[in-house]
């Protein structure tokens, strides 16, 4: 036990670090963009009717002690640190002045909603049929899956999602392929309105399930192949052991640790598909406030976002790396 | 190196496709040397022919002959491709290598970086550069950026092959022989680790190409340089599946699908050619 929660404690150093890392390599990358938060209200201000130059210049003061932007870079970026582990990252430009966290933290259940029941189903879907095509392997239905994984995997999200609102925006219109939930519907607890999200929700979730699930029956299938050639293997079905029995609980079971390993690796990557998904269908999501916020020109709001990926993605991948050793337990802990 | 490609292709299937498909690709991009516009012109051509022996892949809304334009635009990304993979192997080989062999604190603390690089979601930082570097982000710039993204995987693959051969007996009799360090990492161990490289500089190049369409339909890239992704930007840009010029979708989404699966076949192919066990199994042994 103890080894086990010095273990976790490494993980959470190593989380606290990737967290740290990501988040300042975004704070100095936005303050560095050529675009001033400062001009943008100025210029929005100005643009709509006269003002004295005077009114512009004291404007343009409140606005930089708004923002902080008159302390050096150190302090600024001190005090963005404060400030974040606050959760107060300063209002954003595009909904002025809404602070970004309220933008993303509204955009977020969705990302995660998408994100979880994708991965959850490609992962398990992948996996047990991987495993039987692995040891099955003169199966006709996973041969024909087998060609059908290595068709699909290769392709970007984006080419996957754009073809689904091809085939389904305009060759056969059936689904919806643009937003949350219909616009004529109260967002609310009603039946109506869950069933509406469910809808709107197939079409990313099929495309991401799509591409997801190849990796993973590859993935599984080669594993597998492997573990059959075994000598424990061809003893247990020499010793007449029930065949499901060996494949779940013998062969899949081993296979699934180096698997689980994979998907914390991956976790970057199907996040980044995520929200490209995200902004192909409108899913109201971080993907679709990421692009809005950098079409508007809106640093706030493109920092929150990025931070907020980064901390998503870095707590999912400890939470995987934690559970880890109670799956397996000859993963040396510590 | 030829017997192996013979033996590939009279053995695996997967390569065999995967080489026809990659040749398709490459032949045509390489027809831009030979196109009689330049890709920046527009409206040099009459917009919005379908098909036909006149332009093959007929005419985009913006009067460019679609079969010279893609053909630019594949060797842009092609060659993208092929930067950020080299330049990603380089660092992974380093890495790799170096930690590999080294071990010790070397090792944790590349390994350490190595983490950092793996958490973290690449494409909300593409897109801060994006909005950082506007207009700016060209090809290569681009190419530079993802190359020092695109790096961790691999290199942790090649530290774990880099490991087993530290403890091999030709590595005791090189450092017995008074070898330094770097020559044992790159003239006994880089030759071990290279059919790595070449199957991961294949996936490498999926993922990077991958990005480069995404970021170039989104618009977030350099619009006037053709690539895959702009030229489907701009057929999006003139709503090219509404008003019916589905020519100016459909073939470069294909010819991009075909580039992927190519790029996958080789490097799964490659991967189980690596395996010995798989590749018995291939051959009936």
């Amino acid at each position: 036990m103890q080894d086990y929660l010095f273990f976790a404690l490494k993980r959470l150093v190593q989380l606290a670090a990737v967290v740290f890392a990501g988040v300042s390599a975004a704070f100095v990358v936005a303050h560095y963009s050529p675009i001033s938060p400062v001009e943008t209200i100025i210029g929005r201000v100005a643009g709509q009717s006269t003002f004295s130059p005077t009114a512009i210049e004291s404007l343009r003061q409140t606005l930089n002690e708004l923002f902080g932007l008159n302390a050096p870079l150190h302090e600024q970026f001190i005090n963005f640190w404060v400030r974040f582990l606050q959760g107060d990252l300063g209002p954003s430009l595009i909904a002025f002045p809404t602070p970004a966290m309220t933008l993303v933290m509204l955009a977020l259940p969705w990302t995660v909603g998408l994100l979880t029941v994708q991965i959850i189903v490609a992962w398990l879907i992948g996996n047990i049929l991987g495993g039987l095509a692995g040891y099955y392997q003169n199966n006709r239905f996973l041969k024909a899956f087998g060609v059908m994984a290595i068709g699909i995997q290769p392709i970007p999200y984006y080419i996957v999602a754009f073809l689904m609102v091809i085939i389904f925006g305009f060759l056969w219109p059936v689904l919806p392929i643009s937003g949350g939930f219909a616009m004529n519907v109260r967002p609310s607890f009603t039946p109506e309105f869950i069933l509406s999200v469910l809808r709107h929700a197939i079409l990313p979730i099929t495309s991401l399930i799509l591409v997801g699930i190849g990796t993973w029956f590859l993935g599984m299938r080669a594993l597998v192949s492997n573990i059959v050639t075994e000598d424990y293997v061809t003893y247990a079905e020499l010793a007449g052991v029930d065949r499901d029995k060996i494949v779940y609980s013998y062969v899949m079971r081993n296979a699934m640790v180096p698997q689980l390993t994979a998907l914390a690796m991956a976790l970057g990557g199907i996040f980044s598909g995520t929200i490209i998904t995200e902004q192909v269908f409108s899913y109201p999501g971080l993907g679709t406030l990421l692009i809005r916020a950098v079409n508007g020109g809106d640093s706030t709001l493109v920092l929150a976002v990025s931070s907020v990926a980064v901390i998503a993605v870095a707590s999912a991948i400890f939470i995987i790396d934690l559970i880890h050793p109670l799956l397996d337990p000859r993963v040396k802990v510590g | 190196m030829f017997k192996v490609v013979a033996d590939l292709i009279r053995y695996n299937i997967e390569f065999t496709i995967g080489v026809i498909l990659l040749t398709i690709v490459i032949v045509f991009a390489l027809l831009s040397f030979f196109s009689p516009y330049s890709p920046e012109m527009i409206y040099v051509v009459i917009p919005d022919q379908p098909p036909s022996a006149q332009y093959w892949f007929g005419t985009n809304s913006r009067g460019q002959d679609l079969f010279w334009n893609l053909s630019f635009a594949f060797r842009n990304t092609l060659f993208f491709g092929l930067t950020v993979a080299v330049l990603s192997r380089i660092i992974s080989i380093t890495v790799g290598l170096l930690a590999g062999y080294l071990g010790g604190w070397v090792d944790r603390g590349l390994m350490f970086f190595n983490d950092i690089f793996v958490a973290i979601p690449i494409f909300p930082i593409l897109i801060l550069f994006y909005f950082v570097l506007r207009s700016d982000l060209d090809t290569f710039r681009l190419a530079l950026i993802m190359a020092c993204l695109g790096w961790p995987f691999d290199a942790r693959l090649i530290r774990s092959v880099a490991i087993g051969l530290r403890s091999r007996e030709f590595t005791r009799h090189a450092v017995f022989a008074g070898m330094s360090p770097s020559r044992i990492m790159f003239q006994e161990h880089l030759p071990y680790v290279m059919p790595i490289v070449f199957s991961t500089a294949m996936a490498n190049m999926i993922w990077s190409i991958g990005f480069e369409v995404t970021l170039g339909v989104l618009g977030f890239t350099n619009i006037n340089i053709p690539t895959v992704g702009t030229t489907i930007y701009w057929a999006n840009n003139h709503s090219a599946m509404v008003v019916g010029t589905w020519w100016w979708i459909i073939i470069p989404v294909t010819l991009i699908v075909m580039t992927f699966l190519g790029l996958f076949l080789l490097a799964i192919s490659m991967n189980e050619y690596i395996d010995p066990r798989s590749r018995l199994r291939r051959m009936g042994g």
